[in-house]
């Protein structure tokens, strides 16, 4: 028995120890200075294919991320871990995507690899915080999704079961194959990279870092066919231009705005009309809202 | 995220010496495993970036899972429940990161399934483990046994046991016994041979075997029936598959507590012989052992390095009289001075492996091919300094390693003494660091033929004629006073011909030369990064010039005539 595997990663600026200079002065995130980092939920979700792969060994993990070019970097660091192969998505037109378009183009990307069982992500990327991308890209392959989820307990042939961490407590669910799975951070920690693999893949490249970069080893890219990463555009997915990048997204950002927290206390409502009323008189009367 | 070989920066100071392009040339043998493994380097800049790598692979281990388990690894420990030894949960959870690393048999060769490593860059895997838990430093670092069977075991034995070391099965050496401490040519434990089965039998006690329970030993024991010394000894690997061997017992340590000290006993336990009879103490355990204190000696560094590390971030936090403690001249001398042996036993310690690292490559290519004279001469040269700097970084490293660590609970104050903070286990586990694997008064024995030969001096006036620029220059003519006092002393010394003389002075003639060579050593790494290195340099110039002159004013004022101030008076009951 074996399965094959799409984990979607997400490159991110490492927005847990920043620095004062995190943000710019217009409020969006200063990207060069931050280091590039694996969206931390996307890694739980990487071992949650490797523990498959560790039942099921025939497995096959496929990496598929949407970024830059240096987001290739993502695709090494699942091979360093035991992903078998990567898949980045780049191209010009890709850019200033929001959830909508980037679902639209993921879930192109998927369709391409066509053979997939099993589509693992992160709950949500850090630098976004919207959880929308994989719930989405189910939507548009027309496949079950389940989310939140801390663990894979099972999977067969078609049919997978999986423990999810809700804020009350767990809930297991089951679902048919092929479905879209994504991870919280309370599932297992991933793996540390392995320094066989490490050492195998580190000149794996994609093929326009070894047009751009100065590469020492040519030869070993036709002898180790394994080190060459796919790279595909707009075009190699099939994908419509005008749903792509900053012309297929809706979203559009207006004025981003540091808030900081001032109190400590939290509240929980049932969700009662009389509650809701309540609240919203309240947060008018405090200038929250209006 | 934090990484502890990012976060030393010396790591990588160390990793690029100039000598590590001829290491790894012939560690590689010319980077012949290009072909056949597909993780093998292509040439030495790869092969120093995977190096890197990898390390910064051990260095987010340490930093994110075996640091933040040393705490509970210390509370809880080992347990012992017929026979068998059951590791702390999270010392177990050390194991399996490490394992799927791939981290194990990092130093042994790709056809076995290992990293080919260097000394160099395996020694610093240690020196960052033992800084995250020194408890389980011990357990990881046995696996350098396998060093031995490498070494010294038939092709068919490497094959069957080698590739297990590299899947994560564990290792210990047992060596010692109830009544062979220091002295293991008393070792007792007894080997016979069945003619018919063509099977040897083990019976017999050792006492305080790290990792007692290890899935492969090596073992010490009296194959030559009627003899009583060294020469009635052989080596021999046991199977833990096979049974025939129970713990009795763990000890109670005061530190080192992950690691299970052992008492085993041996019923009719089925071992195999490693290399040729008799020559198990007289060869094998010598290499064994000193393959060992340079794994002491990167336990010492590393814990070096984590007491300095925690007096420096308390006392940046503590504030008394209106302000931060580090702000007081005797708080600050002390980090300052830990600060500078820690780089002092490190910088030592690199060039020891570097040393090892060239001999024993060497040694193990004139296994395949005969050396050429000139690979012969430098085989020979490389193998006598690892020979005399062993014994003194082992020495001189584990002493620093415990000052450290009770400098590191002077500046925690009245806290340092409770239980609630780190300094106190450090204090604890760095304390057998200068008595295992040999006590300094050994490793003293073992380096004073050094002093006495003129190893070290040889070496000192070769690190003399390397230059340094100006601004370093006075700190050079403080150490050639040094050497010059040194050379007075050892004199003094040997033309007295009085053996018990000299043994009664070794300590401190061994230990100015550690102070001598370490100043060197610093000085060299302040020439090249001065920014790294230069206050370290200034501070334990300073210090160790300090200690040759106590030395020197202690040993020409004290003749032979005094001793007898000093011999015990046994007076009978």
């Amino acid at each position: 028995m074996s399965f094959n595997i799409i984990v979607l990663a997400k490159q991110v600026p490492d927005t847990r120890n920043v620095g004062k200079d995190a943000m710019k002065a217009d409020g969006t995130v200063n990207r060069a200075a931050l280091p590039a980092i694996f969206n931390p939920e996307d890694l739980n979700a990487l071992e949650q294919a490797l523990l498959i792969k560790d039942r099921y060994p025939g497995s096959k993990i496929t990496v598929l991320t949407m970024g830059p070019g240096r987001a290739a970097e993502i695709l090494r660091e699942g091979l360093f871990r035991g992903a078998d192969d990567g898949v980045l998505l780049t191209d010009r037109a890709f850019a200033g995507a929001d959830t909508l378009a980037t679902s639209y183009a993921l879930s192109m990307a998927v369709r391409k690899i066509a053979n997939y069982d099993i589509i693992i992500s992160g709950r949500q990327a850090i630098d976004g915080d919207t959880a929308q991308v994989g719930p989405q890209i189910a939507e548009k392959l027309g496949i079950p999704q389940i989310t939140y989820a801390e663990a894979i307990e099972e999977v067969t042939p078609g049919h997978i079961r999986v423990k999810r961490r809700l804020e009350h407590g767990v809930e297991v669910v089951e679902c048919t194959l092929p479905a879209v799975i994504t991870v919280n951070s309370s599932a297992a920690t991933c793996r540390p990279r392995n320094a066989k693999l490490l050492q195998q893949y580190k000149h794996a490249k994609t093929i326009t870092e070894r047009q751009v970069e100065h590469i020492d080893y040519i030869d070993i890219y036709s002898s180790r066919p394994y080190l060459n990463l796919t790279e595909w555009s707009v075009a190699d997915v099939d994908a419509d231009p005008q749903q792509c990048g900053l012309t297929g997204s809706p979203t559009k950002v207006k004025k981003i705005e540091n808030v900081v927290f001032q109190a400590k206390e939290s509240k929980q409502l049932s969700g009662s009309d009389a509650e809701i009323d309540e609240l919203m008189r309240e947060l008018i009367a405090n200038h929250t809202i209006g | 995220m934090a990484n502890f070989y990012t976060d030393t920066p010396q790591f990588r100071h160390h990793l690029q010496h100039p000598l590590m392009k001829r290491i790894v040339e012939l560690k590689e043998r010319n980077y012949a495993d290009k072909d056949k493994y597909d993780y093998a380097p292509m040439d030495f800049e790869d092969a120093m970036d995977s190096y890197d790598k990898v390390l910064e692979v051990v260095g987010e281990i340490c930093a994110d899972i075996i640091e933040p388990n040393a705490e509970e690894v210390d509370h809880s420990g080992p347990t012992v429940e017929d026979g068998r030894v059951t590791y702390a949960p999270p010392t177990q959870q050390n194991l399996d990161a490490l394992n799927k690393a791939e981290l194990m048999g990092m130093g042994l060769s790709r056809r076995f399934g290992g990293l080919n490593f260097p000394m160099v860059p395996y020694m610093m895997s240690a020196d960052i483990v033992s800084r995250a838990d020194a408890s389980f430093q011990n357990i990881w670092m046995l696996q350098d046994c396998g060093e031995t069977i490498y070494e010294f075991a038939e092709e068919e034995q490497k094959e069957r046991f080698l590739p297990r070391i590299v899947q994560g099965e564990t290792m210990s050496m047992d060596l010692t016994e109830p009544d062979a401490g220091s002295d293991l040519q008393a070792v007792m434990l007894k080997a016979s041979y069945n003619e018919e089965e063509k099977q040897w039998y083990l019976n017999g006690v050792k006492r305080f075997i790290t990792n007692g329970d290890a899935d492969i030993h090596l073992v010490l024991a009296r194959s030559e029936e009627g003899t009583k010394d060294a020469r009635g000894l052989s080596m021999f690997v046991y199977d833990k598959n096979n049974g025939g061997v129970n713990v009795r017992r763990i000890e109670n340590k005061m530190g080192i507590k992950g690691a299970p000290t052992c008492e085993l006993v041996f019923k009719n336990a089925k071992a195999e012989l490693v290399g040729t009879r008799r020559m198990g103490l007289i060869k094998y355990v010598m290499s064994l052992m000193n393959g060992a204190r340079l794994g002491i000696i990167a336990q010492s560094v590393g814990l070096c390095e984590a007491a300095v590390r925690e007096a420096y971030s308390y006392a940046l936090e503590r504030r008394q009289f209106g302000k931060a403690i580090i702000e007081f001249p005797p708080v600050y001398e002390m980090l300052a001075t830990m600060r500078a042996k820690t780089d002092a036993a490190r910088t030592m310690l690199y060039e020891t492996c570097r040393f090892v690292d060239l001999y024993k490559t060497l040694e193990d290519i004139g296994r395949e091919r005969k050396l050429t004279p000139d690979e012969r001469d430098e085989m020979k040269r490389y193998s006598r300094l690892a020979d005399a700097f062993t014994p003194l970084g082992k020495a001189m490293s584990s002493e620093y390693a415990n000052q450290n660590a009770y400098d590191a609970i002077q500046v925690h104050g009245g806290s340092g003494y409770m239980k609630d903070y780190k300094c106190e286990r450090l204090y604890r586990d760095a304390r057998i660091t200068n008595i295992y694997e040999g006590t300094t008064q050994l490793q003293v024995v073992a380096a004073i033929r050094h002093v006495t030969t003129g190893t070290y001096l040889q070496r000192i006036k070769e690190y003399e004629a390397m230059p340094v620029t100006p601004e370093l220059e006075q700190l050079k003519r403080v150490l050639k006073q040094m050497a010059e006092m040194y050379e007075k002393l050892v004199e003094q010394v040997t033309s007295q011909k009085e053996e018990d003389y000299l043994d009664f002075h070794a300590r401190r003639l061994v230990e100015s030369a550690g102070h001598l060579v370490m100043g060197h050593l610093l000085l060299q790494d302040a020439n090249k990064d001065a920014a790294l290195f230069r206050r370290s340099a200034e501070v334990y110039i300073h210090y160790g010039e300090v200690e040759v002159v106590k030395n020197y004013n202690f040993i020409t004022r004290l003749g032979i005539e005094d001793m007898a101030y000093y011999k015990p008076v046994i007076t009978e009951e």
